[in-house]
């Protein structure tokens, strides 16, 4: 195993953070930590990472204790912080530089490691961090956690603000990391990018509901979601909310997912309703469940 | 007056030295339109919306926003629109009721007038447990929620927001969206910049900018039918793979 955390609790003052969480990472696993804002995430990865102490509970990351061999870990691991961590005032290059020096090695030592995502802020290597855009900020700080080669990357939000290519490209990176052993622990706002995931945790109130391979998690949804269309989705959304026998409501892309209270339930009765508050060009239609509507369904 | 526009924007550059940044873009919005500008990181939207908002001057060409000219009213310009950056949208070490005062004052609104923003408010977000709380220990989506709030106190015909939902999760984003839903509906312009692909579907038009130059413009359908896929995202994928 290459992160074990067992029985974990962290309060600050009255609130509870981290609630006796416990779970494993083996080692090359992508481990996801899924939930919304504050659902204590970033808690567990200062707690692995060794910048904070559990109030209760053991873990241990690459075989070491986070407690007696905190030292051992910090060389061992890298992190990129949700909250960006770089030196504003220094350029690119002498940031990826400053990360290498304190962990003893160089940027030509591990180059091929960073080399996907370095590629596109390369051309801006002298250029100061603060002057970065947002994504290209998020590219650098990435950078910088892996140029030591680490065995456990932990990720706290690390597509955040990052494109949609970069994010995909990121993504394929990470597989890559993997195949060489990398234990990578992430969280991650993105949905489709918890489907990436070899096995995520969803965590809510700092508490895990529910580990397992995304596809399993997305089996366990209780009803069918159906995609909705119509010509105006303001008042679409509004009139589905107002219908007497509606569960769930949310924009979904081009459509909105629906569920219905009922077990078996007639599209007619409700693309009638839809007509009558007049709405024109109305689609109704079963669609697949994602680990998106999963998790606003735990998180509801 | 079938359609008006209220941002014109024709040939609006910004350098940095040698460096173009925002590179001869002409465009427009229309009145109460959600307008996505869209983009690859370091494309250049935040440096075009702050022309576009009075705070940095463009190297060349013209742009008016709210009937405005950046050049010469700037000032204007900033009375008549709301703002979210993307770093920065409220102060952490103020409560959300002082937040609130703060930036009605900043608007010049009268206290009896922010006064009665702010019961709305509470009631509309339903803050009443929260509004004496900092505003540094509240999550990320509810900080975003209020900032919207907050940048459409003085009621601006035009809102700019600068990645309002980035790292804010899946429940919390859309009940930002339905926020932005309805301030359109009220009539309010929405000038928005987003990585989620499913939230580009929400404009009524999009842009993408490719280093500096807005590569394609159109409704996310348009978009999906010029490119032949199904997804805003592969639009997306194409576009800027295409480009290299
Ligand atoms: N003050 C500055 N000096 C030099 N270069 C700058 C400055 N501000 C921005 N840039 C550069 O201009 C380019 C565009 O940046 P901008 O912040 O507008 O991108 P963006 O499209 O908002 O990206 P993101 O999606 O990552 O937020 C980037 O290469 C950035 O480094
Ligand atoms: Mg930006």
């Amino acid at each position: 195993m290459s992160i074990i955390i067992k029985n974990i609790n962290k309060s600050f003052n009255q609130v509870i953070a981290v609630n006796d969480v416990s779970f494993e990472v083996k080692k090359g696993e992508l481990f996801g930590l899924i939930g919304p804002d504050g659902a204590g995430k970033t808690t567990i990865f200062r707690i692995l990472t060794t910048l904070l102490f559990a109030d209760k509970g053991f873990a241990k990351v690459a075989g070491f204790d986070v407690i007696k061999d905190y030292k051992k870990i910090r060389s061992n691991v890298g992190y990129m912080p949700g909250r960006f961590s770089l030196y504003q005032d220094l350029t690119v290059e002498e940031n990826l530089t400053f990360f290498a020096t304190i962990f003893g090695t160089t940027i030509e030592e591990n180059y091929d490691l960073i080399k996907d995502i370095y590629i596109q802020i390369e051309p801006f290597k002298n250029r100061r961090a603060g002057k970065l855009s947002g994504g290209m900020k998020q590219k650098l700080a990435l950078s910088c956690a892996l140029i030591h080669k680490p065995k456990v990357l932990f990720l706290d939000e690390p597509t955040t603000g990052v494109d949609p290519v970069s994010r995909k490209e990121f993504w394929e990176m990470l597989k890559r990391l993997q195949q060489k052993g990398i234990t990578i622990l992430v969280s991650t706002p993105y949905m489709d990018e918890a489907a990436l995931c070899d096995r995520i945790a969803l965590i809510q109130n700092g508490k895990i509901l529910q580990i397992d391979d995304p596809k399993e998690i997305v089996k366990h949804f209780p009803t069918t979601i159906y995609d909705i269309k119509a010509n105006n989705i303001y008042k679409l959304l509004l009139a589905l909310k107002e219908y007497k026998h509606s569960y769930s409501v949310y924009p979904f892309g081009e459509f909105v997912h629906y569920t219905d209270k009922r077990d078996a339930f007639d599209t007619k009765e409700l693309f009638q309703f839809l007509k009558d508050k007049g709405l024109n060009n109305i689609i109704i239609q079963p669609t697949e469940t994602t680990i998106e509507d999963t998790f606003m369904e735990l998180a509801k | 007056m079938i359609e008006t526009n209220v941002i014109q924007v024709e040939n609006l550059t910004k350098k940095f030295g040698d460096f173009i940044a925002v590179n001869a873009i002409t465009f427009e919005v229309k009145r109460g339109e959600i307008f996505g500008f869209l983009g690859a990181n370091g494309a250049g939207k935040t440096t075009a919306m702050k022309m576009l908002i009075g705070i940095s001057s463009p190297t060349s060409g013209n742009a008016k926003v709210a009937d405005f000219d950046v050049f010469t009213n700037s000032e204007d310009i900033k009375k008549n629109i709301g703002y979210m950056s993307q770093k920065f949208a409220l102060y952490d070490d103020l409560t959300v009721k002082e937040n609130i005062t703060f930036f009605g004052g900043i608007y010049g609104l009268s206290r009896k007038k922010i006064e009665e923003k702010r019961q709305l408010l509470v009631e509309e977000l339903g803050l009443q447990n929260i509004v004496n709380e900092l505003v540094g220990s509240l999550p990320l989506g509810w900080k975003q929620k209020i900032a919207f709030s907050v940048a459409l106190l003085h009621e601006p015909k035009i809102v700019f927001l600068d990645e309002p939902t980035g790292g804010v999760d899946p429940i919390t984003r859309r009940q930002f969206w339905e926020m932005i839903y309805k301030a359109s509906n009220n009539g309010t312009t929405v000038f928005v910049t987003t990585h989620y692909m499913d939230e580009a579907e929400y404009c009524d038009r999009v842009s993408i900018m490719v280093e500096g130059k807005i590569e394609a413009l159109d409704t996310p359908k348009k978009l999906k039918e010029k490119f032949k896929v199904n997804s805003m995202n592969d639009v997306f994928l194409k576009l800027a793979r295409n480009i290299e």
